[in-house]
């Protein structure tokens, strides 16, 4: 029975059944209105504007369970993700689940299952997020059931990294949907760490919303690392609200060997004088497909934009970049930068880039660009020319193009880690020359 | 140190080299010279591997090895070194670091521990001394914004810290004013002795009035068609190419 019928009615079927034990009140009016927005659509497909490259439907097809499994049969089995001498707070999220409060100073980090019977946190969930035009988002937002809620005080300076791990366990096909809400008060300063830790092998659909909350005069740094096995297929839908004078820095790195990494980064500008900084590195290998989308709206004027994505395609790996800067009509003085590079590392690889830009202020600096090539093979030779061998020379060359992204990370143990995981991949692809 | 015999090569269907005959000992300084399109600078190419250049014909030794069965690095591993004509710019790669990773690689293939972080930063300020080469440019990425004159005084920089047995000097006199000329080559005339050797590839003879040759070869339509001492040189620099060109045209004829 359940073989023939398809992920999008199972999870119909599974709205009506929950329908008696859902919550009250506003969050039930937003998952309703969520499922309806999903049930309209469906998943989404080849033919909608934002799916042309990415054809998810063959990862919808496994028979998944909908329900994440207990946190309890991970238990003992955990660990925060490694990254070598990172001093941080670490949150390890079994399988979306934190099972307490933490208490950091000056931040308070709380299961969203606990923090959501305060009805303050109405003003924040799912405000901004358009689902009507994200199915993965909307579908989140009927069903998430576990996630955190990061608050940070009112000018709290947060002194150490937030490292969450996200442990799933995948010893049976699981698709899972987790929720995460960051609010950094005015004037306060968080820097957050996301990395994965996948057990088991069997198909995991990780479809994850986070929004970010920025107050004004506060800074939040994201640094997202997307490392998994190859039977991982991960959705991820980030927002993120700038208020005056705030700054927002966001660090994205697609890295083998998820099957699938579809990121959709939204950014509204919801104040003047703000500084948004959008890095990006995608290295897939294999027949990996990683897709970033990110839009970031220029609301107001004076504000400050900048995006660098690079990409170096191996083997027979796919990559998709869009990135739209939307300039509206208020948003006079508006600087916006975005810049899109990629090098094609096999002839088998494929990159699809498209920067846009939407300007309706007639006083702003805005530019765009993007490029795909190869290596290049005089740098090779010269360095080779010297008496550095080609695996190395490829290496550096490698290494030099990722570096104005690299070198933006500003967590000297996340950028140790990083460029280790670069030069290992880079290793293994020579190997399988 | 390097001897090639009846050496052919052709790029796509081109022959550029149709039987190059030349041999260059320790100690001694050859010019290269020929009109623009004669195969100097493809010479230079095929001595240090590039890859769009096929050999055809003909053999190359170097210190008794087989050069062409050679890689580029392996080339430059066994003494061999190419100042380009065209330094490449290469973001992100900073010289100081790139001129470590070469140095130990070379240690490496002869069987040598890398060399000492103390060594080698006494060892970059003795050359950078040497070839008067501006000290700030050495932790920038390697060639990116330098000018023309700094590019090739780079590579003098790197030929000092290299330390190669032959060194491929690729037109290193274009595109230099007559001050990073005299820099450039009192460079090279610091650093040649009786054990290491020189081949200058020049289109003209000012290059020779700073770096004196032992030997000068004319190059044209792919072979060497005259050798003498210095005075060819002069000789060339009076009176042109065409008159070389005629009894080599007429040769092939």
């Amino acid at each position: 029975m359940i073989t023939t019928t398809t992920l999008y009615d199972r999870f119909i079927d599974l709205y009506k059944e929950n329908e008696t034990s859902r919550e009250e009140g506003w969050l039930k009016n937003l998952r309703d209105t969520a499922f309806e927005a999903f049930a309209t659509e469906g998943f989404p497909h080849i033919k909608m504007e934002d799916w042309r490259f990415t054809n998810v439907t063959p990862f919808l097809k496994e028979n998944y369970h909908l329900q994440p499994r207990r946190a309890a049969s991970l238990h003992g089995r955990h660990n925060a993700a490694q990254i070598p001498s990172l001093d941080a707070y670490e949150v390890v999220l079994k399988n979306g689940m934190l099972n307490e409060d933490i208490a950091i100073p000056g931040v308070k980090i709380s299961p969203l299952r606990t923090a959501l019977q305060n009805s303050n946190f109405q003003h924040y969930l799912g405000k901004y997020i358009p689902i009507h035009k994200h199915p993965f988002a909307a579908l989140n937002t009927a069903f998430f059931e576990h996630g955190i809620v990061i608050e940070v005080d009112k000018k709290a300076i947060c002194d150490k990294p937030v490292h969450i791990t996200h442990v799933y366990n995948a010893e049976e096909p699981v698709f899972v949907q987790p929720r995460i809400l960051i609010i950094a008060h005015p004037g306060s300063k968080v820097e957050i760490v996301e990395s994965l830790v996948v057990i088991g092998d069997k198909p995991l659909f990780i479809n994850s919303v986070s929004e970010c909350y920025i107050g004004e005069n506060a800074r939040a740094d994201q640094y997202n690392l997307q490392i998994a096995p190859v039977n991982t297929h991960i959705v991820n839908f980030k927002q993120t609200i700038q208020q005056s004078n705030s700054l927002y820095n966001n660090h994205t790195y697609n890295l083998p060997e998820a099957s699938l990494i579809r990121n959709n980064l939204h950014l509204d500008l919801n104040g003047v004088n703000t500084e948004s900084h959008l890095y990006g590195l995608y290295l897939p290998g294999g027949t990996q497909l990683t897709d970033n989308h990110t839009v970031v709206n220029h609301l107001f004027p004076n504000c400050f934009s900048n995006e660098l994505y690079k990409g170096v395609l191996r083997d027979s790996s796919r990559g998709v970049f869009s990135g739209r800067i939307y300039v509206h009509q208020d948003a006079q003085k508006t600087n916006a930068f975005q810049q899109n590079n990629n090098i094609l590392f096999s002839d088998n690889a494929t990159i699809d880039s498209k920067p846009q830009l939407e300007i309706f202020a007639d006083d702003v600096k805005c530019s765009h660009g993007s490029t795909v090539g190869s290596l290049n093979k005089e740098a090779l030779f010269y360095l080779r020319s010297r008496g550095i061998g080609e695996a190395a020379a490829r290496n550096l060359l490698v290494r030099a193009f990722a570096f104005d992204v690299t070198d933006k990370i500003q967590i000297p143990a996340v950028k140790d880690y990083i460029e280790q995981v670069i030069i290992h991949k880079m290793e293994e692809t020579h190997h399988e020359q | 140190m390097l001897n090639i015999k009846n050496l052919q090569a052709k790029v796509e269907d081109k022959q550029i080299l149709k039987g190059i005959d030349l041999q260059v000992n320790a100690g001694e300084i050859h010019a290269i010279m020929g009109p623009n399109g004669s195969g100097k600078s493809s010479l230079a190419s095929v001595l240090t591997g590039r890859e769009n250049f096929e050999v055809t014909g003909g053999e190359v030794s170097f210190d008794g090895k087989n050069l062409l069965e050679m890689s580029p690095e392996d080339r430059a591993r066994e003494g061999l070194f190419l100042a380009f004509q065209y330094p490449v710019e290469v973001p992100g790669v900073s010289n100081i670091n790139f001129l470590r990773t070469a140095l130990n690689e070379i240690r490496a293939y002869h069987n040598e521990p890398p060399m000492e972080a103390k060594e080698f930063l006494r060892l970059t300020k003795e050359k950078q001394k040497l070839v008067e080469f501006d000290a700030r440019l050495t932790n920038r990425s390697l060639n990116e914004g330098f000018s023309g004159g700094e590019k090739k005084r780079n590579e003098i920089f790197q030929l000092a810290m290299l330390n190669p047995k032959l060194a491929i000097l690729d037109e290193t006199d274009s595109g230099l004013d007559i001050d990073a000329l005299r820099v450039v080559s009192s460079g090279v005339n610091k650093l040649r002795s009786d054990k290491n050797a020189f081949i200058v590839i020049t289109h003209y003879q000012r290059l020779l009035e700073y770096i004196v040759p032992d030997f000068v070869h004319v190059l044209y339509n792919g072979r060497i068609v005259k050798s003498g001492t210095k005075e060819l040189a002069l000789e060339l620099e009076e009176k042109g190419y065409d008159w070389i060109k005629e009894p080599a045209a007429t040769a092939s004829v």
